[in-house]
């Protein structure tokens, strides 16, 4: 749910990714935080555990650009990937504006791509959204790793409707921005279109 | 779906005067206005040494996971909450269910004058935000967004 202020003539969106656990979601926010200038973006938070783990929610405010004199700000958030953190998970999902679903390509993490993309559509649909509604993008990440399933066959089990999709190795960047780019163009795509 | 938010002129005027009264009224240090989805709406006080963003997302995160603790004991929120510490205190109240007023205050003032007057300004928020819902849903009232065009948008990502 974005927020269009026009006394500040601010606009923000809210951008979550979601994946199973340790897939990469955080090394996404981490890069994007690392290789963007300062005077553009917030403060990264991580609510984690003592191992690093994703425990609540990472958080990145990001400053776009102009648009017709409107600052545009999105709001990037990832959810904890591991199965038994639905509940805070549910909760980052509240007022989204768009999705970027982080697959891991390792083929012994296949089950759990197709479980979180499950709860992915389970969850959008308790807080009343359709995943095939939603601006939504999917990044096959660990692209590198020497037991990475084919793209072909990712975009197969994962992708039936052809969304946007990139391969990334998010440590190096690869395809994270690609990635990013792809979700805000598409939020704003809908936006442009809510206000016809 | 959500509706989104819409801010205008004149009533963000008006929510940024009740914010400046009650941080005068309650002697508080600072208050925020944040949508329950973790946007800033309104800063007042001292905010220069704040990550006010930051404040917003986590004070979002916060009231979701109370009220999700709410849910599970039986109660549909907790709609006000106080965090002591050892010099600054924060008091946070729903307001129409829809936005958080947060209130940080220290030993200059007491708990009792600040929920005394964050009563008096939640009440004055919410009929506010209850005129704000009526005029962005209103016929006409379309999002800036409509007149921009695909050569805008990706004119954000061309550098």
């Amino acid at each position: 749910m974005s927020f269009i202020n026009y006394s500040s003539r601010e606009i923000n969106c809210k951008i979550v990714y979601y994946g199973p656990g340790l897939c990469g979601k955080t090394t996404n926010l981490q890069y994007i935080y690392n290789k963007t200038n300062p005077e553009t973006k917030g403060k990264l938070i991580s609510l984690s555990t003592e191992t690093d783990r994703t425990l609540f929610f990472d958080f990145l405010p990001l400053s776009l650009g102009e648009i017709r004199g409107f600052k545009t700000r999105f709001h990037l958030y990832t959810v904890p990937g591991q199965v038994f953190y639905d509940a805070s998970r549910k909760l980052i999902l509240k007022g989204v504006d768009g999705v970027v679903f982080v697959a891991d390509s390792q083929v012994e993490r296949m089950e759990a791509n197709i479980e979180s993309m499950d709860n992915l559509r389970v969850n959008l649909a308790e807080q009343g959204y359709d995943l095939n509604k939603v601006p939504f993008v999917i990044q096959y990440n660990k692209r590198d790793l020497p037991n990475a399933v084919s793209e072909e066959e990712l975009r197969n089990v994962l992708n039936p409707r052809g969304v946007p999709d990139f391969p990334g190795v998010a440590p190096t960047g690869v395809g994270v921005f690609d990635t990013l780019k792809a979700v805000a163009k598409l939020v704003l795509t809908e936006l442009k279109k809510g206000g016809q | 779906m959500a509706t989104q938010l819409v801010m205008y002129e004149e009533e963000f005027h008006r929510i940024n005067a009740v914010c400046d009264r009650l941080t005068k009224d309650a002697n508080a240090k600072v208050v925020f206005l944040v949508d329950k989805n973790g946007q800033l709406i309104s800063a007042a006080g001292q905010t220069h040494n704040i990550d006010t963003t930051s404040l917003a997302s986590l004070t979002a995160g916060n009231v979701a996971a109370m009220g999700g603790l709410a849910k599970l004991i039986g109660e549909n929120e907790f709609p006000n909450q106080f965090h002591e510490g050892a010099k600054d205190s924060l008091y946070m109240t729903l307001v129409g269910g829809r936005v958080v007023l947060v209130v940080i205050f220290d030993n200059r003032t007491s708990l009792g004058l600040v929920r005394l007057r964050i009563k008096k300004a939640s009440d004055e928020l919410e009929k506010i935000f209850i005129a704000l819902a009526a005029r962005s849903s209103a016929p006409g009232a379309g999002s800036p967004f409509a007149e921009i065009s695909d050569a805008d948008i990706d004119n954000l990502f061309s550098e």
